[in-house]
């Protein structure tokens, strides 16, 4: 029988509450460079979903037949055949969007959330739970790049998806859409997490002392 | 394609055009290992030597994958040549630097995932750079990795003896740091062409 709560869980582990960018801050490269729109994040998220979900699948499939001792260059062989099929798909799909991301689609193969999770999650599991969680993984990811993605277009161009938002008379923050823009959000969605979970505790704290 | 001189291609690639506060490649050691200078500085070092070889490797690959028309097996050939340098590097700090060896950890097999070395194979192939302009690329990305991560590590030694709220300490202060050496590093913008 299928132990319906604990596949569950496998799939939103890596959506909130270990999510690959805010918590386990892996694959940072792809997260700073491309987010300078929504659209191109939520691109980049599903183009690393995909990578990661099928990677993860194949790894745990054969993960009784490599041997330890070549393993991480298996896992990387892997990962770099499905890279190749999404960087040639995402040329077919679309050319503009092919310039947009550049050279950072090949760079997913370098991304340490996609070896990360094939070597400590998809090498000890059974197929589907790993996909599962792959999946949930890469969501989380997409999720995160998103958000960061979301306020760098906000700010920065003052459109959302494209749609203007301000006016003409918005005046954009051209600093959000350069390079110390992706540091700075980044840096300010982690001080608005630290902010609201040390006021949890806080508050945590002032019931456990009340009940006492 | 020799549009850009080598001299313009060096000081693009160490300063305005710095691998990690312009192009983001490289974050994990980046915000990994920067916590002192005398762990930043080797491993940028190390790293340097690994991009340079795997540059030279990647040149070399791309010419005979072009002549057999293989260029879809490129990501792979790249990615497996540098995993052998990486292989290379260790063996020799193992050899003649153990305390060096154990300082660095997990990180220095983590080049293999480096952004930086496989972005600068990645680069080279689609900006058509030939022999002297890929090693000048390579050097010079490898230095500017370097004075990025000493740049941060002795910043963060210093504002480990401030007083920093709470909220904002660990990866967040870091980030923010990294931002403002980010912001600096735009003022090169335009030196080099």
């Amino acid at each position: 029988m299928i132990n319906v709560p604990s596949t569950w869980q496998e799939f939103t582990e890596g959506l909130w509450e270990r999510n690959p960018v805010f918590v386990m801050v892996l694959g940072m490269c792809p997260t700073l460079a491309v987010t300078v729109s929504a659209i191109n994040s939520i691109s980049m998220g599903l183009a690393t979903t995909f990578v990661l979900a099928a990677s993860c699948w194949l790894v745990s499939m054969l993960r009784h037949l490599i041997p330890k001792e070549v393993r991480i260059a298996s896992y990387i062989g892997i990962i770099a055949t499905f890279v190749t099929v999404v960087d040639y798909a995402i040329q077919a799909i679309s050319l503009e969007l092919y310039e947009a991301l550049g050279a950072y689609i090949q760079l997913i193969v370098a991304n340490c959330l996609v070896l990360g999770r094939a070597e400590a999650h998809a090498a000890k599991t059974s197929p589907m739970p790993a996909t599962l969680n792959a999946l949930g993984m890469g969501l989380g990811f997409t999720l995160g790049l998103t958000m960061i993605g979301g306020v760098r277009e906000i700010l920065g161009s003052g459109t959302f998806l494209g749609l203007s938002l301000f006016g003409p008379n918005f005046q954009p923050w051209v600093v959000m859409v350069l390079p110390p823009g992706g540091f700075f959000v980044m840096g300010g969605w982690l001080l608005l997490f630290a902010i609201v979970r040390a006021r949890r505790a806080r508050a945590t704290a002032r019931e456990v002392s009340h009940g006492a | 394609m020799g549009r850009e001189s080598l001299g313009q291609i060096l000081v693009t690639s160490i300063l305005s055009g710095n691998f990690v506060l312009a192009m983001f490649l490289g974050m994990c050691p980046f915000l990994g290992v920067t916590h002192s200078v005398s762990l930043a500085f080797p491993l940028g070092l190390a790293t340097t030597f690994v991009i340079v070889i795997s540059s030279l490797c990647a040149y070399a690959l791309n010419i005979v994958l072009s002549q057999l028309h293989l260029e879809f097996l490129r990501l792979i050939c790249y990615i497996v040549v540098i995993a052998s340098a990486v292989q290379l590097v260790e063996m020799i700090v193992k050899k003649y630097s153990p305390a060096l060896f154990r300082a660095l950890g997990i990180y220095l097999p983590l080049i293999t995932t480096n952004c930086a070395v496989l972005g600068v194979a990645l680069f080279q192939t689609a900006r058509d750079y030939d022999f002297a302009q890929s090693l000048t690329f390579a050097t010079g990305g490898g230095v500017g990795f370097t004075i990025a991560l000493v740049l941060l590590a002795s910043v963060r030694e210093r504002v480990n003896l401030s007083n920093v709220p709470g909220v904002l300490s660990g990866t967040a202060m870091t980030l923010m740091l990294a931002g403002i050496l980010s912001l600096a590093f735009m003022g090169f913008a335009g030196i080099g062409g």
